[in-house]
């Protein structure tokens, strides 16, 4: 009679265990989990992973042999070529994405400006920079600029003026690198300009111009506002890419002259692969990343909060 | 298939035995033995110079009964060397592999030594060169064998008529083909004064500043004329010493007659000063004259390859060598060492060689005299002089013989033109000098 009663009392369980299952199962929450649970494995796989072994062979000796904590870093801090990466990458990235923004800026009231019947096409015109492959596009920059073959020197030469040592001078190399970047990623800010423009309700600009309000007034106090949390996110975005661009300085300059056009990828690089030094590269490639995730923080945590406000 | 069930003492018994023969017996072809071998290549840049290589390997795997497969790997981009870091890091990949430059010296604890073969090559063919033997030797043992694929001479590459003209110099009868050179009056000094002449007629030497190894070369090769050692074999800074100073203030001086915008040359940069007509000389192999040869022809017609002017440390000329070596974590390491014996001989050597149109230069100075050399052109016998048949040069490298781990950095980092930039740009000596100190200091790191 008892074998009976415990036998009853875990069938029991059982079908109360089966019944819970099949509750977590038909959860929004799980169901959900499970459907995102292909990319989490992806993005663990091809996000985490590398990221955790970048970690991990930043703090090891040049020979990879043995553990030496915080030691790549201290070591770089002591370098004087190492502080000239931070300020040209600074110089590159927070005049690229300030450049970036201002013609993103205007070119998207520009194109806001057009009738629509025309707008698609410009637009498309507009995004050709965005969208060729970055080391393509800067491969023709670089015929451009070539010691040789510049074509713009030959415009020079034949309008009598000297030609321009474009990336063999310190001052030229970096201009060229900056409008690179700027004519590639301009493109980009256009677009979400564009796009925050048009969510800008008509109804605003006609109260504003019923007050009274001028063409500076009605950017400052109606467009502007309205198109912060774009602004802020455009920024935010290009700054973290700029900031880890590889492609336009390798392929432009390599970092020369004097090693006074290298960003942080570009010298991990130089001194991972080439050099033979990959724990040093790989502590380069992660200087970066505590400072730009405090900034990403600060941005977005400002942006939800005017979300909430709002 | 057969399958057959042994014992364990018979099976215990069998190991024992292959192991042993796996140690005391070079590679032998039986049906069981052959097995597969996978060989990482660098991808060369003269069309069809790819296919000489497969023949040779085809070759011995047929008669080897050995499967194997071949990749050829850019340097583009530096593909061969990521392809590198990657296999020893992750243990596993191809079993041969084509080391450029510093290589065998840094990945040389994944490397299989290779003394077994080298003595053998040796014995047969004679040295090989001082740089090949510094780069490929690690702590006394052969880390991978030479390879006669990419291996390069980056010596003068002059305009004849131009040179003649502006600053006249005949390259013809220093260097006539088919005969020892009559360079003695080759010195650095005159070579300062051709640079100036040619730049003052409107043909700069096209030799570039920057810190690809074109660049690296040739300022290494005038350091080691004026015998400028940066740090040497016990690892101490010798920045500051006469003959460093003494080279860098040549250097310098010479520099002046470069193109302006040198500081930011490339390793095609050159090429194209000389292809489009704009240079009298420039520093490297025999690419730039073959592509002349299809895109200018009457600039080919023109362009002889010589010798390294002397200073007062000899006659330096930048021999950049490859090698082949073995993985120590490959499963097949006694066919693939019998591979590398078979792409290392005479015969496979003057194959590579005629394949690369001349471009390719054995390590071994016995190797030096193939008819391809000779005969290649036009104009006819301007390779005879490229790789040091009458032994007139010492074949070096930048920032040797400081030991690998530094040497590297001062090469990769391109130390030496950096230091001629900074100086031609209005630094003093002095400050120029305690800047490299520093660099220096930071190369030593373990």
């Amino acid at each position: 009679m008892v074998d009976a009663t415990m036998k009853s009392d875990a069938a029991a369980l059982r079908a109360d265990k089966r019944g819970s299952l099949q509750k977590t199962f038909q959860r929004k929450s799980t169901i959900a989990f499970l459907m995102t649970l292909p990319l989490i494995v992806l993005i663990a796989l091809l996000v985490l992973y590398p990221a955790i072994y970048a970690v991990h062979l930043a703090t090891l000796n040049k020979t990879m042999e043995r553990f030496v904590g915080l030691s790549n870093f201290t070591f770089l801090f002591k370098r004087e070529t190492f502080w000239m990466v931070v300020w040209q990458s600074c110089i590159f990235a927070i005049t690229a994405v300030f450049f970036k923004a201002v013609i993103g800026f205007i070119v998207a009231h520009l194109v806001h400006n057009i009738p629509d019947k025309g707008q698609r096409k410009w637009r498309g015109m507009l995004l050709v920079p965005w969208v060729i492959p970055p080391a393509m596009s800067t491969l023709a920059w670089l015929w451009l600029f070539d010691p040789s073959y510049s074509a713009f020197n030959w415009i020079f030469e034949r309008i009598g003026i000297d030609p321009v040592p474009w990336l063999g001078d310190v001052y030229w190399a970096r201009f060229c690198v900056i409008l690179v970047n700027v004519w590639i990623g301009a493109p980009f800010f256009m677009i979400m300009y564009l796009a925050a423009l048009k969510s800008v309700p008509d109804q605003l600009y006609e109260a504003a111009k019923i007050d009274g309000a001028n063409w500076w007034q009605t950017m400052r106090f109606v467009t502007i506002p309205m198109m912060r949390n774009i602004i802020m996110i455009t920024a935010l975005f290009s700054t973290i890419v700029t900031f880890a661009n590889f492609d336009i300085v390798r392929v432009l300059t390599r970092g020369d002259p004097l090693d006074q056009t290298h960003v942080f990828a570009t010298w991990a690089f130089r001194l991972g692969i080439e050099g033979g030094d990959i724990p040093l590269g790989a502590a380069i490639s992660l200087f970066m990343v505590p400072i730009l995730t405090i900034g990403a923080i600060f941005i977005l945590r400002d942006i939800v909060k005017r979300g909430n406000e709002a | 298939m057969i399958k057959k069930t042994i014992s364990r003492r018979r099976f215990v018994a069998t190991g024992a035995a292959a192991a042993a023969g796996v140690v005391a017996a070079p590679y032998v072809s039986t049906a069981q033995s052959a097995g597969s071998l996978t060989l990482g290549l660098w991808d060369h840049w003269v069309p069809g110079a790819n296919k000489a290589t497969e023949d040779v390997i085809k070759a011995w795997a047929e008669k080897e009964k050995v499967q194997v497969t071949v990749d050829f790997v850019t340097s583009q981009g530096n593909k061969n060397l990521l392809m590198l870091a990657a296999e020893a890091q992750a243990r596993s990949g191809h079993d041969i592999v084509a080391l450029p430059t510093w290589q065998p010296a840094r990945h040389a604890n994944s490397l299989e030594p290779v003394d077994d073969i080298l003595g053998d090559l040796i014995k047969q063919n004679g040295a090989v060169n001082a740089t090949v033997e510094y780069l490929g030797k690690i702590k006394g043992k052969w880390a991978a064998v030479p390879a006669t694929v990419g291996s390069q001479m980056k010596g003068p590459a002059s305009r004849i008529d131009l040179m003649k003209k502006l600053a006249n110099v005949d390259i013809l009868e220093m260097y006539p083909a088919g005969g020892p050179p009559k360079a003695d009056a080759w010195t650095m000094d005159a070579f300062l004064k051709a640079a100036q002449d040619c730049n003052k007629g409107g043909h700069a030497f096209g030799i570039g500043l920057g810190t690809t190894s074109d660049s690296v070369d040739t300022a290494g090769a005038i350091f080691n004329s004026f015998g400028a050692v940066l740090v040497d074999q016990k690892e101490n800074i010798t920045a500051k010493t006469e003959n460093v100073r003494k080279a860098l203030d040549y250097a310098t001086r010479l520099a002046k007659e470069y193109p302006a915008d040198s500081p930011s040359w490339d390793d095609a940069s050159n090429n194209k000063w000389l292809v489009s007509g704009r240079g009298a000389m420039i520093m490297n192999p025999p690419s730039a004259w073959a592509v002349a040869v299809r895109d200018a022809p009457q600039i080919a017609e023109q362009i002889w390859h010589h010798g390294m002017p002397s200073g007062p440390n000899g006659r330096h000329a930048p021999f950049l060598p490859y090698f082949w070596g073995i993985w120590n974590f490959s499963k097949n390491k006694a066919a693939a060492k019998s591979l590398l014996r078979h792409m290392s001989t005479r015969e496979s050597a003057e194959k590579m060689v005629e394949a690369s149109k001349g471009y390719d230069i054995p390590a071994f100075a016995s190797f030096t005299n193939f008819k391809t050399w000779a005969e290649i052109g036009p104009p006819k016998g301007t390779m005879y002089h490229y790789p040091n048949p009458h032994n007139h040069q010492i074949l070096s490298i930048a920032a040797a013989p400081t030991p690998h781990r530094i040497a590297e950095q001062i090469y990769t980092q391109g130390l030496m033109t950096k230091m001629i930039v900074r100086h031609l740009r209005g630094d003093s000596m002095d400050s120029v000098l305690t800047w490299t100190e520093s660099e220096l200091e930071g190369f030593m790191r373990t």
